[in-house]
C-alpha cells in the first residue's frame, strides 16, 4: 500500500523515521483501547484501525521527508552518519561500507537512496530512511568517484584499477556497461541525455559517453593536457573544466558544441614561480561558479584563480593561506570558502566574491576535510577529521551554531545535491 | 604493539629523542593515504604496501620520501619531515602492519 492511501485514513506520519516497532507499538495500544466499542460504528472503527495498522506495518520508512537530511562519510570506520540539517543533529548511522577513504556519494532523484563510491571499489546503495544498506557490489579494485544520470536510471563509477568507467542499473546495481579507458579515470560527471563525461589521467583525454541507447556511444576528445587530476561541470551542463597536474593551465570544453574543442584557460598561471609541493590534490566541484566568475584552486601555488564564466579569461587571483583543496562557492555566489592541504588543513578562509578579498579566517580544528552549504547557504557544515566533529557555522556572522560528534568525518553531502547536474 | 617496538628498535638514532611515532603513523595513513589510499594499496599514487616497496632499500625509500619523484605527483616531504622521521616512515612501509 502506498503512503497516500494510508494518509486518507487520517494517519499522520510521525515526524521522524524508525520505528517500524515504535509505530506498531503505538497502534496496538490504540486498538486495544478501542476494541470495546460496540455496534456498526465500533466495527467500522476497528476495521479502519486494522487497515491503518496494516498501512503502518507496510511503510516502515516512507513517513519522513528527506529534503533536510544528509550523510557524512566516516572514512576510517566505513560508515555513514545520517544527519538532520534543521535539527543540526545526527539521527542514525549506516555501517558496513568498507574503505571509505576518499569516498563520495550521489543521491537518487527522490532523495531516498544514496550511492556511495568507496576507494576500495565498493559501490553501495543505501536507503537513508530505513538507514540500511540496500545492495553492495565490489565493482573494481580501486575507484575514485561516481555520478548518477539525469533520469536517475544509471550510476557510473570511475576507476583507477582497472582504469575506466563502469555503469550500473540504479535499481539493481547490475552492470550495464563497461568502458575501459586504459588509464586512471577521473573527473566523472553527469550531463543531460543520460551522458557522462570523464577524463584520463594517463592519456590527457576527455571522453563523453552517451548511454541513452543500447550500447554506449563515445566521443573522445584528445589534447586536454598532461595528467588531468579532476574536473567539474557547471550546473547548466555546459562548461567542463579539467584541472591538470602536468600543465601550467586548465582546460575547458563547451559541451553545448557538437564537437567540443579543448580551450586552454589560465595559461601560465604559475609562470616563473616555483611550484610548491602539493601534499594533497585539489578538488574541482560543481560549486565553482561564484557570481559571473569561476573560482578555481591553483596547483602548487597558495592562491585561488578567478575566470570569467563566459569568456574564460582570467579576472583575478586571491592569495590564500595555503594550497587550496576545495574552493566552494556559497549557493548564492557571494562568498567562497576555501580549505587547505596538509599541514595547513586546520584553517578556513572566506573570500568575498565582489572584492575578491579574504574577509574571514579561522581555525575550526585539525584536519578540515570538507565543507557543505545548506541548500540556500545560510549555514556551512565543516568536517574536522581530527576533532571527530562536524562543526556548523552561520555564513553571515561566522558564529558557531552547533556541532555533531562523528568518527573521522570527511565528505558531507546534503540531499539537495539530488537535483543538481554535476553533483 | 609488537610492530611499533620492532620499528623503534630499528630507528637510526635511539639515543636522541625518537620521532613522534603516533603523529608519523597518522601522517602515513591520513596524508600519504590521500594519494596512496588509507590502506596504502594505491590510488592516484601506487601501492606502497610492503611487497610493493620491497625493491627499495631503506635509504633509497627515505630519499624518495624526502625529495619526492620529480615529474610525478610525489612531493618532497623534506620541508615537513626530518631525516629521522623519513627513516621511520621507510621502515614502517617496508615492515608493514603486522596486526
Amino acid at each position: 500500500m502506498r503512503p497516500a492511501l494510508c494518509f486518507l485514513g487520517g494517519a499522520r506520519p510521525r515526524p521522524r523515521v524508525h520505528p517500524k516497532n515504535e509505530s506498531s507499538t503505538t497502534m496496538s495500544l490504540h486498538v486495544s483501547q478501542n476494541t470495546p466499542a460496540r455496534g456498526v460504528l465500533g466495527r467500522m472503527l476497528a476495521l479502519a484501525l486494522a487497515v491503518f495498522a496494516l498501512c503502518l506495518a507496510s511503510l516502515p520508512a516512507q513517513a519522513q521527508a528527506t529534503g533536510g537530511l544528509g550523510l557524512v562519510v566516516e572514512r576510517a570506520s566505513g560508515s555513514l552518519l545520517v544527519v538532520d540539517q534543521s535539527e543540526r543533529t545526527s539521527i542514525g548511522r549506516i555501517t558496513g561500507l568498507g574503505d571509505l577513504s576518499h569516498a563520495s556519494l550521489v543521491y537518487s532523484p527522490n532523495e531516498q537512496f544514496a550511492y556511495v563510491f568507496g576507494r576500495d571499489g565498493g559501490l553501495t546503495k543505501v536507503d537513508i530512511l530505513a538507514q540500511t544498506i540496500v545492495k553492495r557490489v565490489m565493482q573494481a579494485g580501486n575507484s575514485i568517484g561516481g555520478a548518477i544520470s539525469d533520469d536517475g536510471r544509471l550510476v557510473a563509477v570511475s576507476n583507477y584499477e582497472p582504469g575506466g568507467v563502469r555503469v550500473f542499473d540504479a535499481d539493481t546495481l547490475e552492470m550495464v556497461a563497461d568502458i575501459p579507458t586504459g588509464s586512471k579515470t577521473v573527473g566523472l560527471v553527469d550531463i543531460l541525455g543520460s551522458r557522462f563525461a570523464f577524463s584520463l589521467w594517463d592519456k590527457g583525454e576527455t571522453w563523453i559517453a552517451d548511454l541513452s541507447g543500447k550500447t554506449p556511444q563515445i566521443i573522445r576528445i584528445k589534447g586536454m593536457g598532461t595528467n588531468p587530476y579532476d574536473a567539474l561541470v557547471t550546473g547548466d551542463g555546459r562548461t567542463y573544466i579539467v584541472g591538470l597536474f602536468g600543465e601550467d593551465h586548465l582546460t575547458a570544453l563547451d559541451l553545448w558544441q557538437a564537437h567540443p574543442e579543448p580551450q586552454i584557460i589560465l595559461p601560465g598561471y604559475a609562470k616563473e614561480r616555483a611550484g610548491l609541493p602539493v601534499y594533497k590534490m585539489p578538488h574541482l566541484e560543481g560549486w565553482a561558479l561564484a557570481g559571473q566568475d569561476f573560482v578555481l584552486p591553483a596547483m602548487g601555488q597558495h592562491e585561488v584563480l578567478w575566470v570569467d564564466a563566459r569568456s574564460l579569461k582570467e579576472t583575478g587571483r586571491t592569495p590564500t593561506h595555503g594550497q587550496p583543496v576545495f574552493a566552494i562557492s556559497r549557493p548564492d555566489g557571494r562568498q567562497v570558502w576555501v580549505n587547505f592541504a596538509h599541514p595547513l588543513n586546520d584553517t578556513v578562509q572566506v573570500i568575498d566574491t565582489v572584492t575578491k578579498q579574504v574577509i574571514h579566517q579561522f581555525k575550526p580544528g585539525p584536519g578540515v576535510l570538507h565543507m557543505e552549504f545548506t541548500p540556500r547557504g545560510h549555514e556551512v557544515w565543516l568536517s574536522v577529521r581530527d576533532l571527530g566533529k562536524v562543526v556548523i557555522y552561520d555564513t553571515e556572522t561566522f558564529e558557531q551554531l552547533g556541532e555533531i560528534a562523528t568518527e573521522s568525518p570527511s565528505g558531507i553531502f546534503f540531499t539537495a545535491r539530488a537535483h543538481k547536474t554535476g553533483l | 604493539m609488537n610492530r611499533l617496538s620492532i620499528i623503534l628498535a630499528l630507528a637510526a638514532t635511539p639515543a636522541l629523542a625518537g620521532p613522534d611515532v603516533q603523529a608519523l603513523e597518522r601522517l602515513v595513513l591520513q596524508d600519504c593515504g590521500s594519494c596512496h589510499g588509507m590502506t596504502l594499496k594505491g590510488g592516484l599514487g601506487p601501492d606502497i604496501r610492503p611487497e610493493a616497496v620491497a625493491h627499495y632499500n631503506r635509504d633509497s625509500l627515505k630519499m624518495v620520501i624526502l625529495d619526492g619523484i620529480p615529474g610525478t605527483p610525489m612531493p618532497p616531504w623534506r620541508p615537513l619531515l626530518s631525516e629521522e622521521d623519513a627513516a621511520w616512515i621507510a621502515d614502517y612501509l617496508m615492515i608493514g602492519d603486522s596486526k
